[in-house]
C-alpha cells in the first residue's frame, strides 16, 4: 500500500494533464456547438444536434476505439500531417475526450442560453447596445453563471472518463492501478489508494465549483 | 456488408447475440441497482446521523471513483473475496465467478448509487402534507409507502431514472475489459480477426445509438403513462 502510493501519485499527473487539456478544448468546442444550436438555420441546427446526440448516445470507450484503432486504418490519413497526432495514444485520448465533453458542454450551455430571460436581451437592445456586445457582455456571462452547477458535474464525469485512457495503453491513474493489481494481486489496497486519490480530486473540484457559484451568484 | 452476414461467413449473428448480452447485462445491473437503492435511500433519509453517513459514503464514493476502477476491483478482487468467505466455511477449492455476474454486480453498484440519489430527490420533493395526511388517516407505514408515496414518487423519478438507464447502458461497454462478450468485446474480436476496426467500432457505435434511441422512446411512453392526471 505504501510502496504503490508514489507510483499512483505520479500517474495522477497524467490523469490531470488529460483532464485539463480535454476540458480546455472541450469548452471552446461546446461553446461553438451551443451557438450553432441556437442558430435559426435548420441545417446548422440539426448538424449541431446530431453531433451532440451521437457523442452523448454512444459510450466513450467506443469513441476512443474508433479514433485510436479505427482512424489509423485509413491509408490516406497516414500520409498527412494528422498522422503525427493520431499515432500517439495520448493525443487520440485527448481528441476523444474533447469531442465527448464538447457534446455535453454544448447541451449545458444551450440550456443556459435558453433560460436567459428575453427581458434582459430586450433591455440591452433598448439601451442601444449592439448585438455583438449583448452576446459577449450580457448573454455569455449569464450563461456561464447558469451553467456552473451542471458544468461542475461534467468536470467530475470527465475526470472519471479519463480512466478510459488506460484502455489505449496510456498509463494514467487507473492504468497504473490495474498494472499494480495484476502484478501484486492486492486489488483492495490498490483500490483504496487509487480511489482515494480520485475522491480527493472530486472533492477539490466540487468545492471550487461551489466557491465559484457563491462568488458569481446574483444575490 | 458481407462482413455483417449471418451465419459462418459474417459477424451478424455474433453481433446480434452480443447486443442481446448488452441488453441483458444492462437490465440486470439496473435491477441490482434498484436493490441497492432500496437499501440506501432509507438510510440517506433516516433521522439517525450514523445511518445518513453510511448512505452518503456509498453514493459519494461510487460516484467519485471511475467506473473502470470499480470493475477492476470486482474482476480481480471478486473471486478472491468469495474464496475467502468460502474458506471460513471450510471450502478451499478455486472458485471462479462468471463474468456476467461480476460485470452486472459492478455496474449494478454504480447504477445503484445514481438511483439512490434519484429516489432521494423524488421522495424529498413530495409534499410533506401527503405523509401527514396518511398518518392522520391511520394508514400503516407499509401501505403509506406502496400506495401513496411510491406512485407519486415514480412520476417524479422516471425522467431521471431514464438518465440512469442511459448511463448504465453505456457503462456496460466497460465490462468488455473482463472478457464478457457484449457489443464492445465482440467488435474487438471481429476487428482483430478482420483487421477492420473502423468498420466494426462504427457499427458498435450505431448499435449503441439504436439502443439508446429505442429505450428513450419506450421511457417517454412510460413517462406519459405515469403522469396521467397531471
Amino acid at each position: 500500500m505504501v510502496t504503490s502510493f508514489p507510483k499512483l501519485l505520479g500517474a495522477t499527473v497524467v490523469t490531470l494533464k488529460l483532464l485539463s487539456a480535454s476540458l480546455f478544448f472541450g469548452l471552446f468546442l461546446g461553446l461553438f456547438f451551443a451557438i450553432l444550436r441556437l442558430n435559426k438555420n435548420i441545417f446548422i441546427n440539426k448538424f449541431a444536434y446530431g453531433y451532440s446526440y451521437i457523442f452523448r448516445g454512444t459510450p466513450l470507450l467506443v469513441q476512443i476505439f474508433i479514433i485510436y484503432f479505427g482512424l489509423g486504418q485509413i491509408e490516406y490519413l497516414r500520409t498527412t500531417f494528422l498522422w503525427v497526432i493520431l499515432k500517439e495514444p495520448y493525443w487520440c485520448a485527448i481528441i476523444a475526450f474533447t469531442l465527448n465533453t464538447g457534446a455535453y458542454t454544448s447541451e449545458i450551455l444551450r440550456s443556459a442560453f435558453q433560460t436567459i430571460k428575453p427581458g434582459i436581451i430586450e433591455a440591452g437592445k433598448s439601451l442601444g447596445i449592439s448585438n455583438k456586445i449583448i452576446f459577449y457582455k450580457i448573454q455569455i456571462p449569464i450563461a456561464i453563471r447558469q451553467s456552473l452547477p451542471a458544468y461542475g458535474n461534467e468536470i467530475i464525469l470527465m475526470m472519471k472518463g479519463t480512466s478510459l485512457a488506460s484502455t489505449v495503453t496510456l498509463m494514467d491513474l487507473t492504468g497504473v492501478a490495474k498494472y499494480i493489481i495484476s502484478t501484486t494481486f492486492k486489488p483492495i489496497e490498490v483500490f483504496i489508494v487509487a480511489g482515494g486519490i480520485y475522491l480527493f480530486m472530486t472533492f477539490i473540484i466540487h468545492n471550487v465549483i461551489k466557491y465559484l457559484e457563491k462568488k458569481y451568484s446574483f444575490q | 456488408m458481407e462482413l455483417l452476414a449471418f451465419g459462418k461467413t459474417g459477424w451478424g449473428d455474433e453481433l446480434f447475440y452480443a447486443t442481446l448480452m448488452t441488453i441483458a447485462v444492462s437490465i440486470t445491473a439496473m435491477l441490482v441497482g434498484f436493490c441497492f437503492a432500496l437499501i440506501f435511500t432509507p438510510l440517506k433519509l433516516s433521522k439517525y446521523k450514523t445511518l445518513n453517513l453510511v448512505g452518503n459514503f456509498y453514493t459519494t464514493v461510487i460516484r467519485g471513483v471511475p467506473e473502470l476502477l470499480v470493475i477492476y476491483l470486482f474482476f480481480f478482487g471478486g473471486s478472491g473475496a468469495i474464496m475467502y468467505v468460502a474458506s471460513i466455511f471450510g471450502y478451499y477449492e478455486y472458485i471462479e465467478i462468471n463474468a456476467f455476474i461480476t460485470g452486472s454486480m459492478a455496474i449494478g453498484i454504480i447504477s445503484g448509487a445514481y438511483s439512490t440519489e434519484v429516489f432521494r430527490g423524488a421522495i424529498q420533493s413530495i409534499d410533506k402534507g401527503q405523509f401527514e395526511a396518511a398518518k392522520v388517516l391511520g394508514i400503516n407505514k407499509f401501505a403509506q409507502f406502496y400506495k401513496i408515496i411510491l406512485p407519486q414518487m415514480l412520476r417524479l423519478a422516471i425522467p431521471n431514472l431514464s438518465n440512469v438507464w442511459q448511463i448504465t447502458l453505456k457503462d456496460t461497454s466497460l465490462i468488455s475489459v473482463t472478457g464478457l462478450v457484449e457489443i464492445m468485446r465482440q467488435s474487438y474480436i471481429a476487428a482483430g480477426s478482420t483487421r477492420d476496426p473502423l468498420y466494426f467500432y462504427s457499427f458498435a457505435a450505431v448499435l449503441y445509438l439504436l439502443l439508446t434511441y429505442v429505450s428513450m422512446k419506450l421511457i417517454n411512453k412510460l413517462e406519459v403513462r405515469y403522469s396521467r392526471g397531471y
